[in-house]
């Protein structure tokens, strides 16, 4: 039995290994392309774990302190899955002063959490960005990539409802 | 395909511009940002549809172009060669537009814009009022260029540019010219750049890099952005030039992460520079080597900075160092660098291609040429606006943005983000330029004009910016780091109504602190909200402090809404819509608010009918007053 589980979790941590080494056989053994891979990694797995900084600290031959020195560094990567969904705030300027705290504060009270978290059942995180360049129609929130004008309190609901509703598309 | 030399360039332009038949129709999409949010991509891929489907390939071309620049009334359709302006436009007018006005050559009045203050239906864009006053010598190509096809750039004159700058010119003729333009580097700082490509081009070393600098980091200004999606050539153009100029050969563009498409159209127009043999090796047969590489940033504002993006494309945390030395002694690798702002490089090409006196004819004495700003914010018009240097803030305002929203008060416009400051009502006839906006105590930044109305609190502004620059301080340097958390505390205190008198002056000294002390640009400039707001606003800091009140009935700590008994005539409305059931009152009894509840979300205040306009916001001793109230009316239950 115990047997087993060892092996279950060897074979895993082969794939993810597997899956590592495709990833990094792209790119360069050179320092430069650390952020290149990081960028890679944290499309294709949705963050950045403790075996994949392992793996990218042996191939660049820097250590695993500078791998996540770099990572923590800079918005782009997380050390946690995201949840299925991503709800994207805008807090740029120009969204700031129509009133996106508002529509923060609206989206933060109907999923319960609080910006930067992830819903307990992994369905929502709740996220903010500075400025997406879509300031003419602020305030703006992105659902999956998809981008929403003058975005008001009243709206927040229906935005997420809007997004529940395509799981159950999904489903069918 | 075969590499193009100068005569097959110019042969090829020939070509491409025979094979159009200038009178055909082609309606025009817009495809910036903006208008995708309003769902462009679906509109065009429905005129495509339609226009297959009725079989009119033949008659009727269509172009999903660069950003407008009137991102307010997206989605907007152009109709050329006439060039009937249409705003708004949706899914459902597609049959119309082709049927009646590509075909038909007749306009739809409903889709035109009026003129608010006439009324007056305007059909052609260069006569609606925003773009009137404009001068779009950067801008304007973008709305007749597909992003996505070389050829449109090539046709509109496109890389004449440098194919006379490699034939016709030596590197330094290059550099004299761009600095007699004066030309000044539009990402924030404004130093001249025909100097700085002079300082580089005198730095020996046999490897020398060039950037773009795309990190368009200002939140509320995406003029780079919208550059770099519609016309792509151009600044591959300008530093084609550039590095020829300074003898680099190799250039990095460095894109902000949250811009996607800007990516997309970058690297898909470095391959099709690439395959026309305007980049790699020999351009045009030239025998200047010159590649360009993209570099997707990571999401930092810091990384804007000069040193930080550098580190960063090293493959390093995006921290600043200090200097001298400067990058055009030791950048990238320890190379001469040149960098410099999308919106720079853009320039070049132009004058190149027109001439240094030319050039110089626009703008002022001290600041050449035209700039592109973002105006948004409470404004009627937002959208992108290109305008001569040294027109005034009231003309950029009122006469080309409409003037503001729902007919409010002006109060102030901030400039320059997270580095600039807010310029109040009686400043406004202020031409804008450099050194008037560093006068005034901002700066021109990469071209961010908010626009902020009656209803918006300066000291809450004030934090905001403080937070964000506190948010993005790298940490490398104690008087950035600690220095904007304490100034970001007091300010937050202040906004919540405990401040006391002391704070103004704390605020100051730190400013002063923080201003000098800082290792780099973040630093030394993040307290420029604050001093900009307390120069010109004491009055609101004041009223924080002393009658805890906010004048703009912004801050949330310091605001009740209350519903007038007088005029409730208990709809329910209010009560449905309150998120936490803080309002009570059966239907048409009067509906009353309880403060203990309240989470001051405003939902009551929006939905109210204009005609009752029975819920208002308090502040200071009304606010006291209402409360006291509240207080009485549960002891008393
Ligand atoms: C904190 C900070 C952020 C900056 N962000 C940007 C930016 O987003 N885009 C930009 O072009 N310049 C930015 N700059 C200015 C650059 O350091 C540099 O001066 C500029 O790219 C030079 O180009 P120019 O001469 O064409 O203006 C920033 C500077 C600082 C201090
Ligand atoms: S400020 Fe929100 S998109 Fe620019």
């Amino acid at each position: 039995m115990i047997c087993r589980i060892k092996n279950s979790i060897l074979m895993k941590r082969k794939k993810s290994q597997s899956e590592m080494e495709n990833i990094l056989k792209q790119f360069k053994p050179e320092k430069k392309e650390l952020i290149h891979i990081l960028h890679k990694v944290q499309s294709e797995q949705g963050f950045i774990s403790p075996s994949a900084i392992f793996e990218i600290s042996k191939y660049l031959r820097i250590s695993e302190g500078e791998v996540y020195g770099v990572l923590t560094f800079y918005n782009a990567f997380t050390l946690e899955p995201k949840g299925k969904h991503t709800l994207t705030i805008c807090m740029g300027t120009a969204c700031h002063v129509r009133g996106a705290p508002a529509v923060l504060d609206e989206f933060s009270r109907q999923l319960d959490i609080t910006a930067g978290q992830t819903t307990e059942d992994k369905y929502f995180t709740l996220e903010t960005v500075n400025c997406v360049g879509a300031c003419a129609l602020g305030p703006i929130a992105i659902t999956d990539g998809h981008y929403h004008g003058h975005v008001t309190t009243k709206e927040v609901k229906k935005i997420i409802d809007e997004v529940k509703e395509e799981k159950g598309k999904n489903r069918k | 395909m075969e590499k193009a030399d100068r005569k097959r360039l110019n042969k090829l332009r020939a070509n491409i511009i025979d094979s159009r038949d200038k009178e055909k129709t082609c309606i025009t999409i817009c495809g910036g940002t903006g208008c995708h949010a309003y769902g462009c991509v679906e509109i065009a891929q429905g005129f495509e549809d339609e226009i297959k489907s009725q079989k009119l390939s033949d008659k009727i071309d269509v172009r999903v172009t660069g950003c407008h620049g009137f991102c307010e009334r997206g989605p907007i359709v152009v109709i050329q060669p006439e060039g009937f302006f249409y705003q708004r436009v949706e899914s459902k007018d597609i049959k119309d537009i082709i049927s009646e006005t590509a075909l038909g050559k007749k306009v739809l009045p409903r889709l035109l814009y009026k003129d608010p203050q006439t009324g007056e239906e305007i059909q052609k864009e260069k006569h609606v009022p925003f773009y009137k006053k404009q001068e779009r010598i950067i801008f304007g190509r973008n709305g007749f260029i597909d992003p996505t096809d070389i050829k449109d750039y090539i046709a509109l004159d496109g890389y004449k540019a440098v194919s006379k700058a490699l034939f016709e010119m030596q590197p330094e003729g290059i550099i004299s010219e761009v600095k007699k333009s004066g030309l000044r580097g539009r990402g924030g700082g404004g130093f001249l750049t025909g100097k700085k490509w002079e300082i580089c081009r005198s730095s020996e070393s046999s490897r020398k890099y060039i950037i773009c600098n795309a990190d368009e980091g200002d939140p509320g200004a995406y003029m780079d952005r919208s550059l770099l999606e519609g016309n792509p050539h151009s600044i591959i153009e300008g530093m084609i030039i550039g590095a020829y100029a300074i003898g680099a050969s190799e250039g990095y563009i460095y894109v902000r992460l949250e811009y996607p498409l800007a990516v997309q159209n970058i690297t898909l127009a470095l391959e099709q520079a690439h395959e026309h043999g305007l980049l790699g090796k020999s351009i045009l047969e030239s025998g200047f080597d010159f590649n360009i590489h993209v570099f997707k940033g990571a999401g930092a504002f810091v990384s804007g900075e000069e040193t930080s993006l550098m580190s960063s494309i090293e493959g390093r945390r995006a921290f600043p160092r200090q200097r001298p030395p400067y990058p055009a002694d030791k950048g990238l690798w320890g190379k001469p660098t040149n960098i410099n702002n999308v919106e720079t490089w853009a320039n070049v090409p132009l004058i190149i291609d027109k001439g240094a006196d030319w050039y110089s004819q626009i703008g002022t004495e001290t600041s050449k040429g035209t700039k592109i700003f973002s105006l948004v914010g409470k404004i009627n018009n937002t959208g992108l606006v290109e305008v001569p240097m040294g027109m005034t803030l009231r003309e950029i305002i009122y006469d080309i943005g409409g003037g503001i929203k729902e007919g409010k008060k002006f109060k102030a416009v901030q400039t320059g983000g997270p580095s600039g400051g807010c310029i109040p009502a009686d400043m406004l006839d202020q031409p804008i330029d450099f050194d008037t906006l560093t006068r005034a105590g901002s700066i021109m930044g990469s071209g961010g004009m908010i626009v902020m109305d009656e209803e918006n609190c300066m000291v809450d502004v004030a934090r905001y910016f403080l937070k964000f620059t506190q948010e993005e301080s790298c940490g490398k340097c104690v008087p950035c780091r600690v220095g904007t958390k304490q100034m970001v505390d007091i300010l937050t205190r202040i906004t919540e109504g405990k401040g006391d008198k002391k704070d103004i002056q704390r605020l100051q000294d730190l400013a002063e602190t923080v201003k000098s002390g800082s290792l780099c640009g973040l630093g030394q400039t993040a307290p420029n909200p604050v001093l900009t707001t307390l120069r010109y606003f004491m009055n609101e800091y004041k009223a924080h402090i002393e009658q805890k009140s906010c004048p703009s009935l912004s801050c949330k700590d310091l605001i009740v809404y209350h519903i007038d008994p007088e005029k409730c005539v208990g709809c329910l409305l209010c009560k449905k819509n309150c998120p936490v059931d803080a309002i009570s009152g059966e239907r048409k009894e009067v509906h009353i608010i309880d403060q203990d509840l309240c989470i001051k979300c405003g939902a009551c205040l929006d939905v109210c009918p204009e005609k009752v306009s029975a819920v208002s916001k308090h502040t200071g001793k009304e606010k006291e007053r209402i409360l006291k109230q509240h207080r009485k009316k549960k002891t008393e239950q």
